[in-house]
């Protein structure tokens, strides 16, 4: 790529001719306030924040769409752009609903946060506000447009990087309205309640369906024995609620806090990520072996199980037929653990804690559950429980580790690592390589299907025995696998699909970063460390050599895919259409 | 009015057939919608749901370029489509009392049509007659220089 060079507030830089003025200022160490501009995702100049001055040009430029030429001479900060940005603030302030102490963005709100560093301090343009409504029908994600500033993040990741399309735009103007068609609800669409529309926001427009009230009246309740499961992700993420750095790994707190929380037993779904490898693998080989439906997709995303019921129901054949790791974990809950510590499943209250919003909308399928009773009874996200345990008092940087409770909290390496894009096809490979081959890996790593590219494939040599594999995270690029294999163009035997960008541990539920950091950082590596350190220090790395999996085996199904297991373990889908029409 | 089964079977036909001819054509989404509009008179649920599987563009896509510009709609029009200038002569010699009367009148907002499939209501801007301010028009014909108290004789004929 060619340089260019430019003066930017009197530095002078050197990037790349393709940069925008807003990328070429951050290497001049100068941060142009933004508000609808999300990396990658958002480039639209629709806010006109980002408003800078070019010696020559005869208005003020929005940076993030400015392209830079060689001798380009821009100003970012002087009195005319520092008081076109608070006009344009107060003039959003004036469509906006301001009650930010009941706002569940205070604090992490970038539009607050540029009024505080513009010293906003009245409400000059009070008028009119545009009609707006609140959406809480969906079980996962609520939209609130009296806070909406008509960014249009949210409709990007959406629309062009999800290639859903559930929301958009519509009308003109000041009645411009960001939802569904026809003002129907989310509940309604073709939303697959990833909740990536709710990273994106920078305001309090979009939030999760807050189930907290839920869980606290289950904890309060003396007849309830309350069983709290955290996800892999949760672990390589709740630390930045508090202050802590991307990637740090706060497994042994969050066990802690969590039994000081008041929940009786605190099991792990890494457990349930283990048995998921001795479930699906078995799955995988039995259809090799007997001529199954193939490629076998993955299906312990709830995201990506809806877009494929809506979008491509001509897979649903493909899927493997397991629940999703945190359902098995709570179906096994209610019947192995009840039986074993004598307590009716009805009086059992299952919590998953997960970086997912879409396990909430997952949670309530009436097929997941058994003889009445839903496996789990509630989701919480990564954000949710961190309200909690702040609200508990909880020092949470300064607890001591524990350890999860037995008999469902044993995990190896291969479950830890579920929580990153690539994690389930590589615990997967660990144990179908062994238990094919019947040799002993020499590496267990496989960073072939590691990493962030958009697809990744792999060949695996099971002792002569070729396995094509493909992983695709965010449904935008699953869409791009499917239509491949669709064509006849690829042919796998093992797809791993999950439906958000990274995979769970950039998932809906998990704490949101503001859009300048992640200008900097790839947050999808930098919290997928957290899991692959986590499994390279572990002393297991390999599902099928968890003890507590053996013995669930040994005592309670079998083998696997057994009966038991079956009804247990496994589950069916239906195809869905997009809308449902009233 | 009312299309019958057949119309719409060789509407749709008709609109599959120019969709096939524009399929690879940048920017094809706005003719497409033009035409569907022009065979069907406004863009109903199932014809955009068409498009967006033809063209691959979400339905919440098509919805917003539907919203946003005034020649498309979303509804049937009626038999019998008025118009009252909303433009700055209309306005200002009293056009918004005009149209709170037809809207009274007919029990419908602009954009809408009458349970009965007679009116509806259309958004128009400055006709280009301003001296006959305020202005109606009502299919072709147009009446001026009007006052809320004309509105329910001139429905009247219609």
């Amino acid at each position: 790529m060619n340089k260019v060079n430019l003066t930017i507030d009197g530095v002078q830089v050197e990037v790349p001719a393709n940069y925008t003025i807003l990328e070429a200022a951050r290497e001049a160490n100068i941060n142009i306030p933004t508000l609808c501009y999300l990396k990658d995702v958002n480039e639209i100049g629709a806010c006109r924040l980002c408003l800078v001055e070019i010696q020559g040009a005869r208005a003020l430029q929005a940076s993030c769409v400015s392209p830079v030429s060689e001798g380009m001479v821009v100003c970012t900060n002087n009195e005319k752009l520092r008081k076109a940005r608070k006009i344009n603030l107060e003039l959003i302030l004036s469509n906006h609903n301001r009650e930010c102490t009941s706002c569940v963005r205070s604090g992490n709100c970038e539009l607050q946060q540029l009024c505080k560093e513009y010293g906003v301090e009245g409400y000059p343009y009070d008028g009119n506000k545009s009609e707006a409504k609140i959406d809480e029908l969906s079980p996962s994600i609520v939209r609130d447009n009296t806070k909406c500033i008509s960014c249009r993040r949210c409709v990007a990741a959406c629309n062009k990087v999800q290639k859903i399309g559930a929301i958009g735009v519509a009308k003109r103007g000041f009645n411009t309205n960001i939802g569904c068609i026809y003002d129907m609800s989310l509940a309604d669409s073709p939303c697959i309640n990833c909740g990536q529309c709710i990273l994106a926001c920078p305001v309090g427009a979009l939030h999760e369906k807050d189930s907290t009230d839920d869980v606290y009246a289950a904890l309060s309740d003396p007849n309830k024995h309350v069983v709290v499961q955290p996800a892999p992700a949760v672990r390589a993420t709740l630390g930045e609620e508090f202050g802590m750095e991307i990637g740090t790994s706060v497994t042994g707190k969050l066990v802690t806090a969590l039994r000081r929380l008041g929940f009786d037993k605190v099991f792990d779904t890494d457990f349930a990520a283990d048995l998921t490898i001795m479930e699906e693998g078995t799955e995988l080989l039995g259809r090799l072996k007997n001529g199954g439906a193939l490629p076998m997709i993955t299906s312990c995303s709830p995201g990506w199980i809806k877009y494929c019921e809506s979008f491509y129901p001509e897979f649903i054949p493909n899927l493997s037929s397991c629940k999703s790791p945190h359902e098995m974990l709570g179906a096994l809950v209610k019947s192995y653990y009840a039986e074993k510590a004598g307590i009716d499943p009805k009086d059992i209250y299952v919590v998953s804690v997960m970086p997912c919003t879409a396990k909430k909308f997952e949670a309530g399928r009436e097929e997941l559950g058994n003889e009445g009773l839903q496996d789990v009874d509630a989701v919480l996200t990564v954000r949710e429980l961190a309200r909690m345990i702040k609200n508990a008092g909880i020092d949470f940087k300064r607890l001591p580790d524990s350890d999860f409770d037995s008999i469902l909290g044993e995990s190896t390496g291969a479950g830890v690592i579920f929580g990153a894009t690539g994690g389930v096809m590589e615990a997967a490979l660990r144990t179908v390589y062994e238990v094919v081959t019947g040799k002993t890996l020499e590496s267990v790593e496989f960073h072939c299907v590691r990493g962030t590219d958009g697809i990744k494939e792999a060949e695996i040599d099971l002792d002569g025995t070729k396995v094509a594999v493909a992983v695709a995270h965010g449904t935008g690029n699953a869409k791009e696998l499917l239509d491949m294999v669709k064509r006849g163009e690829k042919n796998y035997q093992f797809i791993e699909v999950m439906g958000c960008p990274g995979g769970c541990v950039t998932g809906g539920g998990t704490p949101i970063v503001d859009a300048t950091t992640l200008s900097y950082i790839d947050l999808k590596a930098e919290r997928a460390k957290a899991l692959y350190n986590e499994d390279a220090g572990k002393a297991k790395r390999k599902s099928h050599e968890n003890e507590e999996v053996k013995a669930l085996y040994a005592e309670y199904l079998g083998e696997p895919n057994s009966h038991k297991a079956h009804e247990l373990l496994h589950t069916h889908y239906v195809a869905r259409p997009k809308y449902i029409k009233k | 009015m009312a299309l019958t089964q057949e119309q719409i079977t060789a509407k749709t036909a008709e609109l599959e057939s120019y969709i096939a001819e524009q399929k690879d054509v940048k920017g094809a989404l706005i003719p497409v919608m033009q035409k569907a509009q022009e065979l069907f008179g406004y863009l109903s649920f199932e014809t955009m749901e068409l498009i967006s599987e033809r063209l691959d563009v979400p339905v919440s896509e098509i919805y917003g370029v539907a919203t946003f510009y005034a020649l498309f709609s979303l509804t049937p029009k009626g038999d019998n489509v008025i118009s009252v200038c909303t433009g700055t002569a209309c306005y200002v010699k009293g056009a918004a009392a005009v149209l709170d009367e037809v809207k009274k009148q007919l029990g419908i907002e602009s954009g809408e049509t009458t349970p009965d499939g007679k009116f509806s209501i259309q958004d128009t801007r400055c006709l280009g007659c301003c001296g006959l301010a305020p202005v109606m028009v009502i299919n072709n014909d147009v009446y001026g220089r009007l006052e809320p108290a004309d509105v329910a004789d001139i429905l009247a004929k219609y």
